[in-house]
């Protein structure tokens, strides 16, 4: 617009092209290469697609795909949740702001610490079965981190506990932005509270909910490190292995970054797959019309 | 799509106004009485801030104390747990590590990303909404993919274990958001200052530096605390870069905090309690920064 110079725009990407090229596309390029070799130290022999072979055929790589998965149903009960109370805190109570700093709070609590406090929390003799049997739910008092077939579960509560206030935070968000004469039409046609939300609000909300709902998966999926780093290693035994956690271990503790590229690999694709719904949301937005264009 | 077009973009972005306080009360006609939504409100707040409650009251509490009831408030304010997880000074070297890192790699972006921030808003040049667009697609690329290699690149040139080179990665991890977040703050500043500076025979960088991001203080103030948080609470990228213990980050040495103290719960809570407050002091300094940065990233991934 001011500036005809050919090279000027590129002289103040420059710094950021490098960076990036670093950072991203340097490593994102090499984890294609990497799985197909079988590295020792920097670089190794050709072959082929037996890292892809070797790690589909391993069972606790298998153990760990399901399990990121299984964690996926952390989704819908993020989605509801968080919908439901942002709804509630755009209807105006009293002190909804309030509310709102409050919920957000373990957002902002850092994962491993939100790790070994609830690691702690529910021990055997911990704070929680303390809590159960002196309400006389003593059935409930259970190993929750040492049980094999709970603690992914356990795992799971954790993350919706610290991911539910994002969700809040965006949709009412959201929900502030809309313009508020569909509601008050719809209130004039008589329709009650629920059939205004059913038909008016959640409609309204549909593109910022598919957006949700895809980095949310992407999170399930691919960024829970911490959690299980600090609250089981993936344990007991292989119950709370998971994608990342597998990489991790192979590449930076078993020392085999071929069979860690492979399965790096495979998750890079699955985002990709994901983000692109995103950025048709995005298109759309951007001549439809959205919450913060320009 | 059913979605309205926001008339209200002159100023800020509109990401400023997403959080903007609704005017009046709403009329109720056949909602869930106040009463009745206050106590589901108060319900989520009482589980969300059970672990909150559970962190401070039994860093209070002496071991024996701890042992006899694990819920209920301490009987007597006891201070020494902290005076136990500080001694030794531990935990100053990973917080000051920390320190650095987020400040190496907050301010290494924000400069990166103010020049390209910069390029994209205010020039035309082939090929930019291409590249913004897959500038931008890079922050829902999760760490783990790219470390593998990023771990034996800098194991190459001898970066491994140094502020360095974790400074250079954790820039660029928050680089994509800073120039997504600040091109769409640029584009929000009114053409007619801009071209009065030229006029006016400012150079481009002058431009930049005294004109741009002077008026873009809140929009610089939103990087830096979220960018902040990334860093800061951040675990998988500091284990593999930070291998050796005098550069452990405070996320590090908590996790090895919580099981060197696993049997002495009070002193564990203690330490996640002192690890926890710069970033609750800095969501209670600049809460709608945060929530300004954290929906404007989401609203447009």
């Amino acid at each position: 617009m001011f500036y005809n110079r050919r090279l000027t725009p590129y002289l103040y990407l420059l710094p950021m092209l490098v960076l990036l090229l670093i950072v991203f596309g340097y490593p994102l390029v090499s984890i294609f290469n990497y799985s197909l070799r079988r590295i020792r130290v920097n670089t190794g022999p050709f072959i082929g697609l037996e890292n892809y072979k070797t790690v589909l055929s391993d069972s606790v790589f298998r153990e760990a795909a399901t399990h990121n998965i299984l964690l996926l149903l952390s989704v819908p009960i993020l989605l509801v949740l968080s919908l439901f109370i942002a709804v509630m805190l755009y209807e105006r109570v009293s002190g909804w702001y309030i509310y709102r700093s409050v919920l957000f709070v373990p957002y902002i609590i850092a994962v491993p610490i939100a790790g070994v406090v609830f690691s702690n929390l529910f021990q055997r003799s911990g704070a929680i079965n303390q809590i159960l049997n002196s309400v006389g739910l003593d059935f409930l008092a259970l190993d929750w981190l040492g049980n094999e077939k709970l603690a992914l579960w356990t795992v799971m509560m954790v993350i919706v506990w610290h991911e539910v206030g994002f969700g809040i935070v965006l949709f009412l968000a959201r929900l502030l932005s809309l313009d508020e004469s569909l509601q008050e039409a719809a209130m004039v046609d008589g329709a009650r509270w629920w059939q205004r939300l059913w038909y008016v609000t959640i409609p309204q909300l549909r593109s910022i909910i598919e957006f949700y709902v895809t980095i949310t998966v992407i999170t399930i999926m691919a960024w829970v490190f911490a959690y299980v780093y600090v609250m089981t290693r993936g344990g007991p035994g292989t119950a709370t292995q998971i994608l990342e956690l597998y990489i991790y271990n192979y590449a930076f503790r078993n020392g085999l970054p071929g069979i860690a590229s492979a399965v790096a690999v495979m998750l890079f694709l699955v985002t990709l797959l994901l983000i692109i719904p995103l950025f048709r949301f995005r298109s759309q937005t951007e001549t439809g019309g959205g919450v913060d264009e320009r | 799509m059913s979605d309205r077009v926001d008339p209200n973009g002159e100023t800020g972005t509109a990401a400023t106004k997403d959080i903007a306080r609704p005017t009046g009360p709403k009329p109720s006609r056949g909602k869930p009485t106040s009463v009745l939504t206050h106590a589901i409100l108060l319900v989520s707040v009482f589980c969300l801030m059970l672990p909150l409650y559970f962190v401070i009251s039994t860093a209070l509490k002496t071991r024996d104390d701890y042992s006899a009831d694990k819920i209920g408030l301490p009987d007597t304010l006891f201070t020494g747990n902290f005076t136990t997880a500080l001694r030794g000074g531990t935990f100053f070297l990973w917080l000051g590590n920390s320190v650095i890192l987020t400040v190496g790699a907050v301010v290494l972006s924000l400069v990166v990303s103010s020049l390209a921030a910069f390029a994209f808003a205010r020039m035309r040049f082939f090929g930019s909404n291409t590249l913004l667009a897959a500038v931008t697609a890079l922050m829902v690329i999760p760490p783990i993919v790219m470390l593998v290699p990023l771990f034996l690149m800098l194991a190459r040139v001898y970066l491994i274990g140094t502020y360095p080179g974790a400074i250079l990665v954790y820039a660029g991890l928050v680089t994509p958001f800073s120039v997504y977040f600040l091109t769409n703050f640029f584009r929000s500043i009114p053409h007619e200052i801009v071209e009065a500076a030229f006029i006016d025979g400012a150079t481009s960088l002058g431009v930049l530096l005294r004109i741009l991001l002077p008026l873009s203080g809140p929009a610089l103030a939103t990087l830096v605390v979220v960018n902040s948080v990334y860093v800061w609470n951040d675990l998988l990228v500091a284990l593999v870069l930070l291998p050796e213990e005098e550069k452990y980050p405070l996320m590090i040495g908590i996790t090895i905090f919580g099981s060197r103290y696993n049997t002495d719960v009070p002193v564990a809570m203690a330490g996640m309690l002192l690890a926890s407050i710069p970033m609750l002091l800095l969501y209670l300094a600049g809460q709608r920064l945060f929530i300004r940065g954290i929906v404007a990233g989401a609203l447009k991934g």
